[in-house]
């Protein structure tokens, strides 16, 4: 029985001063939870109509532009984000299943250091976006790797930033699996690996495919870090190479805002359209791999 | 057949079913070492960040003074000569105002969310409150910085409240960062609250109490070091933001007093550190520096309040589980 259905069945009828209290704070908690609703909707009712007159191919076909910005499109920022979040993920897949393994099967949590491990990701997943552009400035794109604001060091800043999402997903994922499944494969005569590789992962690879998809769509929508590494905003030529420099929606999306001309703004609207419409598709994609895929134990 | 039994590994309630030594663990041995290198990669970053803040916060010291970094009250980094100041109060107390401001929106609003989510909303409520929150969590900043710019400054706070605000202004900024840390709060609190046993509810209800005072006497005192611990970690998100502010409140990059009005443009450390190292900062100079130095003083705060939430979630996740 929920509280719910308790409370009703076991409250008497009540004074009438307290019944009036209830009723205030039941409304109270309804128009909190309105304004969430209120919110999103104004926002995407805005940004729709603000932004769907600039839909047009010539913004999937063109560069941006800001000697025409009615013809002005967005081709380099959409490829720029396509390949950051590919590259993203190649690297942020396998250190972060990788990272999730070791703390939920091999780790030893009397160990100090396994535990600094735990608790430092936890930090990591909170720390401010910005400052992992810093990081990246100051390592990847200058100092010791010095590789300049370029597609890999864009990567690879973003893909520190959502690796702590990626490891915390997937220990959930992992813990998730029950121990007999394990303990079945070990009495078989399977060594540890061959129980992670063969049963646990596969186990565990809804939960973690939804972990990927969920931390790619945060790394693709971040702009503070590209800001402060440099990448490049409106070039009018696509990304051709790890090594090229890029921009990302996000980021041209800040660069028309920030631009006078209200056909800039259109723009962005219709940038931020193109953007939010990539996250919807991951997000379902994730929403359908775990209905397809979640093992029920 | 192994001769030895199997060992009982440390880990509690765990045990080691695998055979020790053989042709085999030479192979598992390396996979074990591979595991911890890729567990290892999240401690170098947090290294490698300290590391890259410190060296250049050092440096700024070695230029500025430290005193009159944090006892200074004009921030005009930007300016030449004589009138340049690198006194960090207006840009702290800017920092403050807005995740005040932020936080005013997101602390009752979040948890009352998390109230009718954990004791009120039947399933059927609960299955569409609960993405239209995940939602929200999920739109990129840019966007909400879009949308306080081209939204909520001229036709909310303009127009229909009539507020003779700046375009960029404190107010506008702090009310988006507040919606923006409002599903944080929410879905910390709500777990909290989920996680206190129904026993302590049955009681209550059986000595008489009403649904209201079930929520607010009974179940939010026993999840209250989760819902302290979703403030803490919604004021770290807050103080953190970058985007919206630098959009729609200010860059942070002159301020030659500590503002005190909402309608005025202000600025935070961290839309600082986006407009300034805009990628053409020299390596060396003085303004190189400064992004590291105010970058420093970020992370140091965000850290103290990510191991508070970190150190109260952990301790609820105990008591209840």
């Amino acid at each position: 029985m929920t509280g719910a259905q308790i409370a009703a069945s076991v409250i008497p009828a009540r004074k009438r001063g307290e019944a009036v209290t209830e009723t205030l704070f039941r409304s109270l908690l309804y128009g909190a939870v309105a304004v969430s609703f209120i919110v999103l909707a104004t926002l995407l009712v805005d940004i729709g109509s603000e932004g769907a007159g600039k839909l047009s191919s010539d913004l999937f076909l063109n560069q941006p532009s800001k000697i025409r910005p009615e013809t002005s499109g967005i081709q380099s920022a959409i490829l720029g984000t396509l390949y950051l979040m590919i590259i993203c993920a190649v690297f942020v897949v396998p250190v972060g299943v990788a990272t999730a393994v070791y703390l939920e099967e091999y780790s030893d949590n009397t160990k100090w250091w396994n535990r600094l491990i735990a608790v430092n990701i936890q930090n990591l997943a909170a720390v401010p976006s910005v400052v992992y552009g810093i990081l990246g400035l100051a390592f990847i794109v200058r100092g010791p790797i010095g590789m300049g604001p370029v597609l890999l060091a864009g990567a690879i800043t973003l893909g520190l930033l959502v690796l702590p999402v990626v490891i915390i997903v997937a220990r959930e994922a992992i813990r998730a699996v029950p121990p007999s499944i394990r303990e079945g494969a070990l009495a078989l005569g399977a060594t540890k690996w061959q129980t992670i590789w063969k049963q646990v992962l596969p186990g565990s690879i809804a939960g973690i495919a939804t972990g990927v998809i969920l931390a790619l769509s945060r790394a693709i929508g971040e702009t503070a870090p590209l800001i402060v590494i440099g990448a490049a905003i409106s070039p009018r030529f696509n990304p051709d190479g790890l090594g090229s420099k890029f921009t990302a929606l996000p980021l041209q999306i800040f660069g028309f805002s920030k631009d006078v001309d209200a056909t800039f703004l259109e723009l962005a609207a219709a940038s931020i359209i193109v953007l939010m419409a990539i996250l919807l598709l991951m997000n379902s994609v994730a929403i359908f791999l775990r209905n397809r895929y979640e093992q029920k134990w | 057949m192994a001769s030895s039994p199997p060992a009982v590994s440390a880990s509690p309630g765990r045990v080691d079913l695998t055979r020790p030594g053989g042709p085999r663990s030479t192979g598992e041995a390396v996979i074990r070492g591979l595991l911890f290198v890729a567990a290892a990669v999240s401690v170098v970053t947090t290294v490698l960040i300290v590391f890259s803040l410190i060296t250049e916060t050092v440096k700024f010291f070695g230029d500025v003074g430290l005193s009159k970094f944090l006892f200074g009250t004009k921030w005009t980094p930007q300016l030449a000569g004589e009138q340049q100041s690198f006194g960090i109060l207006p840009l702290l107390v800017g920092t403050l105002y807005l995740t005040g401001i932020g936080l005013l929106v997101a602390v009752p609003l979040g948890l009352l969310s998390a109230i009718y989510l954990a004791e009120y909303a039947p399933p059927r409520i609960r299955k569409i409150v609960k993405p239209v929150l995940e939602v929200l969590a999920g739109v990129p900043t840019i966007v909400f910085g879009f949308f306080a710019l081209t939204f909520v400054t001229p036709e909310l706070l303009q127009g229909v409240l009539g507020l003779q605000t700046e375009q960029f202004n404190q107010l506008a900024a702090g009310l988006i960062v507040g919606v923006l840390v409002l599903p944080t709060v929410a879905s910390v609190a709500e777990d909290a609250m989920s996680a206190v046993p129904g026993s302590l509810r049955e009681g209550a209800f059986g000595l008489g109490a009403n649904k209201m005072k079930v929520a607010l006497r009974v179940v939010f005192p026993a999840a209250l070091s989760g819902i302290v611990a979703a403030l803490v970690l919604g004021a770290s998100r807050a103080i953190g933001e970058t985007l919206v502010i630098l959009l729609a409140g200010g860059s942070g990059q002159l301020l030659p007093e500590i503002v005190t009005d909402a309608r005025d443009s202000g600025g935070s450390m961290a839309a600082f550190i986006a407009s300034t190292a805009t990628g053409d900062a020299p390596t060396g100079s003085i303004e190189y520096e400064t992004i590291f130095a105010v970058g420093f003083f970020l992370f140091l705060f965000t850290l103290v309040l990510n191991l508070i939430s970190i150190r109260l979630v952990n301790r609820f996740r105990q008591v209840y589980e």
